[in-house]
This record gives C-alpha cells, structure tokens and sequence, in this order.
C-alpha cells in the first residue's frame, strides 16, 4: 500500500514533466504534419490510378480472411522510367540547379564580400537592402520580370530607343529567363550565410598575408575564400535544393520546352489527375535530394554550435 | 580597410539595381494610364480604384490574411519551443531525427511538401479548405522561428538562468522572466518572417486549399496567367508597400532597443 502511495505521485510527475512536454510538442507535431505524410506519399506511389475519390486504389483490401492483403504496384515508377520525358526533366531540373547555383554564387559573393568590407556603419543598412526584397512576395518578383523580358517589355524597348538592338530579343519563355528568375530570386538565400561568414573573417590575416608579400588577388584565393567554404556551402545547398522542384519560375518565365521536374508533378497532380504517378515523381524527387539535403542539415547544425 | 574599394562599390551599385529596378520599374507601372503595361500614359490611380470594387480579390485578402496571422502565431509558439529545445535541452532520444525535421523543410521544394501534405489530409479525410492551408504553413514557418530563436540563443549567456533557478525560481518562470524579455526581438523577427511566408505561399496553398479559400497568391497566379495587367502591378504594389513599412518599422524597434540595452 505505502509503495504505490509514493509511485502514483512520480507516475503523475513524469506525465506533465515540463521537459517532456516542451520537447514533445514541437516534436509530435512535425512528425505528424511532415514526416508522416511521407509515408503516404510512398503508400500511394505504390498503387495504381482508379476513377474515384481519392484517385487511386487502396494498398491494403481486407478480404474475406482476417488479414489484409497488400497490393503494391510498382507501375508508376516502371511508367517514369519508360517515358523518357521524366528522366529528361530529371536531369533537366539537376542542370538548371547547377548552373544557376553557381551564377548566384558568383554574383551573391561579389555583393555579400562588398556588403562585409564596407565601412561598418553602413554594413546594417546594406544588409537590410539586401534582405528587404527577400521579404516582398516571390510570385510578385517573378511577375515583374514578365514585363521586363517579354518580346514588346521594357529590357527591349530600352535597348531599341538607344539603339543597341534593331529586332527585340527572345528571352521570355526561354532558359535563360529562368536562369534569370532564379537567379534573382534566390540571390538573397546566398548572400546571407556567405556575409555572415565573411563578416567573421580577421582583417588581421588578410593584412598578415599582403605584409608577408602576397598579391591581393592570390590573397583573396588562398585565404578569404577557403575562410568562406562554410558559407559557400550553406548558400549553394539552399539555392540548389529548393531550385531543383522549383515550380513558379518555370512555369512563369520558362517556355514550353523547358523541363523542370517541379512543373512536371504539378501537371501529374492538377492537370492529368494521376496520383500514383505524382507521388512517384515527389518519391524519386526526394531520393535525389536526400544527401544534399542531410549534408546541409549537418552544416547547419556545426554553424550553429 | 574602413573606405569603399571602386571594386565594392560597382558590385554594391549593379547588384542593388538587379534587386530593386523590377521591382521599382513593376510599382511605376501601377500608375499607368493605359492598360498597356509597357507604354507610358500618364499617371492614374484608376487601377487602384477598381482593385477596390474587385471582390474576388478583396476575398482572397481577407482569407490569406486570416490565414498568415494564426499560422504565423502558433508557428511562433512552437517554433520558440522547438529553437529551446535544440539549444538548451542537451541530448534526448531522436535529437538527430528532430534536427533533420527542423531542416529538411526549409531547403525542400514546395511541390514536394504541398503534395505530402495535401495526400495526408485525404487520406485522413480531412476537408481541405482554411484550416488544411494553416496547418501547412505553420509546419514550414515553425521551422525558420526554430532557427531565428537557435541563432538567438548560441550568444545568449546561461549565468542569469541559472541565477534564477538557483534562487528558487521554476524553469517556466524563469522562461518567461528572464529569457522571453532577452530573446523577445528574435521571437517578433520569427513572427514576421512567418507571417510573410504565409502571405507569399502560392505552391503549397495551391495544393492544400479548398473550396472557398482561394489565398492572394492563388488569386494573383491565375490572373498572371491570364497576362500581365496594371491590376496586378497595383495589388502587387500595396503588398511590397505593407511589407516594406513592417519590416523597416520592425528593425527600428530592434536597433532602438538594442540601444536602450547598451545604454542601461
């Protein structure tokens, strides 16, 4: 009697253990609301398209025995391998990730590198122009660059009046507005762990190296930039991760022949209704996307220790 | 090395016109006259006008509105935990999956996270409509506070705390005595970043929403489709005029007290 006199009140502390509960909230919620419905997304990649609601069917039926019988089908997938056009778009989305993750670094370390070795009072409202447009609407920012590119906009209306040009140039519905979206639009995910690093940087090895006779040039290679690798690394893993399933900007300022995965499942899901197939692609998707995405979870984690 | 470089100064001028000439180019554009997009007028404020007898759009407002402020409130709420728990809670078992949870969302593309999402609230038979929208959103907002309050707290120094309780305090009071004051400017800048992101969200809105909310964005994509119209360019204006004053207005708060804490 005396024994469970004193275990009903620890019972009772360990449930509303103040500890606990902090880190189980948080905790249960992003397990519910955004591991869980990977698990669907597998599940229903697994099945096959039906005429219905929900689209597709059940992957376990219980029959007439007590357990359930399972109905995996692997057709979605073999369909994404058949057709050429998803490996395309696949490897399509990689390269246009790649090339406008680099163009973004080089154009973000020319800013965020002028931002760190500006006088220091003007480096906080610097920053802030920078981070300001990072706030208005992406869509917005993407709809300006319509009117900007296209055939009749202003880009080459301006380069006609002053007579640069005499036939407008094609830009809207090519890669190369995407390549300009992108570019635009991601360039403040860049600059900003690239300043934060840069800014840390000890003015005084930079002097210690030109003292000791080393070109500003070579010292920029040899010192400032292998100092930066951290940022360099954060910034290329948060433009290209997200760059790769990019939907708006591809659908927006790309043509018809460009071919971005992202655009590829929205049309899967909205357009030709097939579920299994648009979770097949979001599955593969993320089996292309899983190592970068943990190695810039590891390089978060150590930024922040 | 305290002067401008010609090199940082060319870099600072050509990137700051990349950032800001659409977007300044897209507001002049909202005072056009004509309904061309491209060819100057004269000033009008006629779009502006009839923005405001457009239901559908005034709607839209109102629901992503609605939207951004309890999803922005509750992803603060759990954010904060989440950001004290990475920080301040040592090691406990699935620390490694909890960070990977925090992380993964923010670099994972839109599609990817609106179609999970989206497939879960069918399956579970939930209606999708203004409910399904916020809890997305505030599943990937919570994220960025988390990370806001972690940057926070890697500069926040543990001897007060433990003054605190040492003194007898419980950890909740001490919570929100001590640390909440400290750390409150990060916890407003995650409410904020939360409640943009709402207010910016097309793609997994897209995928979440219902019938009967139809979010800003949602509403702004479908007439883009349509084509480039002033319309566009004056709802567009209105909102980078808003977010602009609410940032601008935000940082003075933190720098002013920032100063108040350097001078006391």
């Amino acid at each position: 009697m005396s024994i469970k006199e004193i275990q009903i009140p620890v019972f009772l502390k360990r449930i509303f253990n103040g500890r606990k509960a902090v880190i189980s909230i948080p905790y249960l919620w992003l397990l519910f609301l955004f591991l869980f419905p990977f698990i669907i997304v597998l599940k229903i990649s697994l099945a096959q398209p039906v005429v219905a609601m929900p689209p597709y069917t059940a992957l376990l039926s219980w029959g007439d025995s007590w357990w359930p019988t399972i109905q995996a089908s692997l057709d979605s997938y073999l369909f994404l391998f058949s057709d050429s056009l998803y490996i395309k778009a696949y490897l399509s989305s990689l390269r246009i990730a790649i090339i406008s993750t680099i163009l973004t670094l080089i154009i973000g370390y020319a800013i965020a590198y002028s931002v760190a070795r500006a006088p220091t009072r003007w480096r906080g409202i610097l920053l802030m122009m920078v981070i300001l447009p990072f706030w208005t609407s992406f869509l917005i920012r993407v709809y300006a660059w319509i009117g900007i590119l296209k055939t009749e906009g202003l880009l080459n209306l301006f380069l006609m009046t002053i007579g640069i040009i005499e036939k407008p140039l094609i830009i809207m519905n090519t890669d190369l507005a995407v390549y300009i979206g992108i570019v635009y639009s991601y360039l403040p995910f860049m600059i900003l762990p690239l300043y934060a690093n840069l800014e840390k940087i000890d003015m005084n090895l930079l002097e210690a190296a030109s003292d000791l006779g080393c070109r500003p040039i070579k010292t920029f290679w040899t010192v400032t930039i292998p100092l930066s690798l951290p940022g360099i690394l954060a910034g290329c893993f948060l433009v290209f991760i997200p760059v790769v399933g990019e939907f708006v900007i591809p659908d927006l300022l790309g043509g018809t022949d460009t071919l971005m995965i992202g655009k590829v499942l929205w049309g899967e899901f909205f357009y030709n209704r097939d579920w299994p197939v648009a979770s097949a692609v979001a599955i593969i998707m993320l089996a292309l996307l899983v190592v970068p995405i943990m190695l810039y979870q590891k390089s978060q984690e150590k930024a922040i220790s | 090395m305290t002067r401008f470089s010609s090199f940082n100064v060319s870099a600072l001028l050509l990137g700051f016109t990349f950032l800001y000439l659409p977007i300044i180019l897209l507001i002049l554009f909202s005072f056009n006259e004509s309904r061309l997009v491209t060819v100057w007028a004269g000033f009008s404020t006629k779009w502006y006008v009839e923005l405001m007898h457009n239901q559908g759009i005034k709607d839209a407002a109102w629901v992503t509105i609605k939207i951004a402020f309890i999803s922005s409130t509750v992803a603060t709420l759990l954010g904060t935990m989440a950001g004290l728990v990475m920080t301040r809670f040592g090691n406990f078992r699935g620390r490694t999956l909890f960070s990977g949870m925090i992380y993964a969302p923010m670099v994972m593309p839109e599609v990817i996270v609106g179609l999970s999402t989206l497939l879960m609230f069918v399956t579970l038979a939930i209606d999708r409509g203004v409910l399904t929208v916020t809890l997305a959103h505030i599943t990937f907002s919570m994220c960025y506070v988390s990370v806001i309050i972690q940057s926070r707290m890697s500069s926040y120094d543990d001897s007060i705390n433990e003054a605190a309780l040492d003194l007898g305090c419980t950890p909740f009071r001490t919570f929100l005595l001590i640390t909440l004051p400290i750390i409150l400017p990060a916890v407003i800048s995650g409410w904020l970043l939360s409640f943009t992101m709402s207010l910016d969200d097309l793609v997994i809105a897209s995928f979440t929403s219902g019938p009967g909310s139809t979010t800003l964005p949602m509403k702004i994509y479908s007439m883009v489709r349509l084509g480039v119209t002033p319309e566009i360019n004056a709802v567009s204006t209105i909102l980078v005029g808003l977010v602009t004053v609410g940032v601008i207005t935000a940082s003075l708060i933190g720098k002013r007290q920032k100063q108040q804490l350097a001078q006391s």
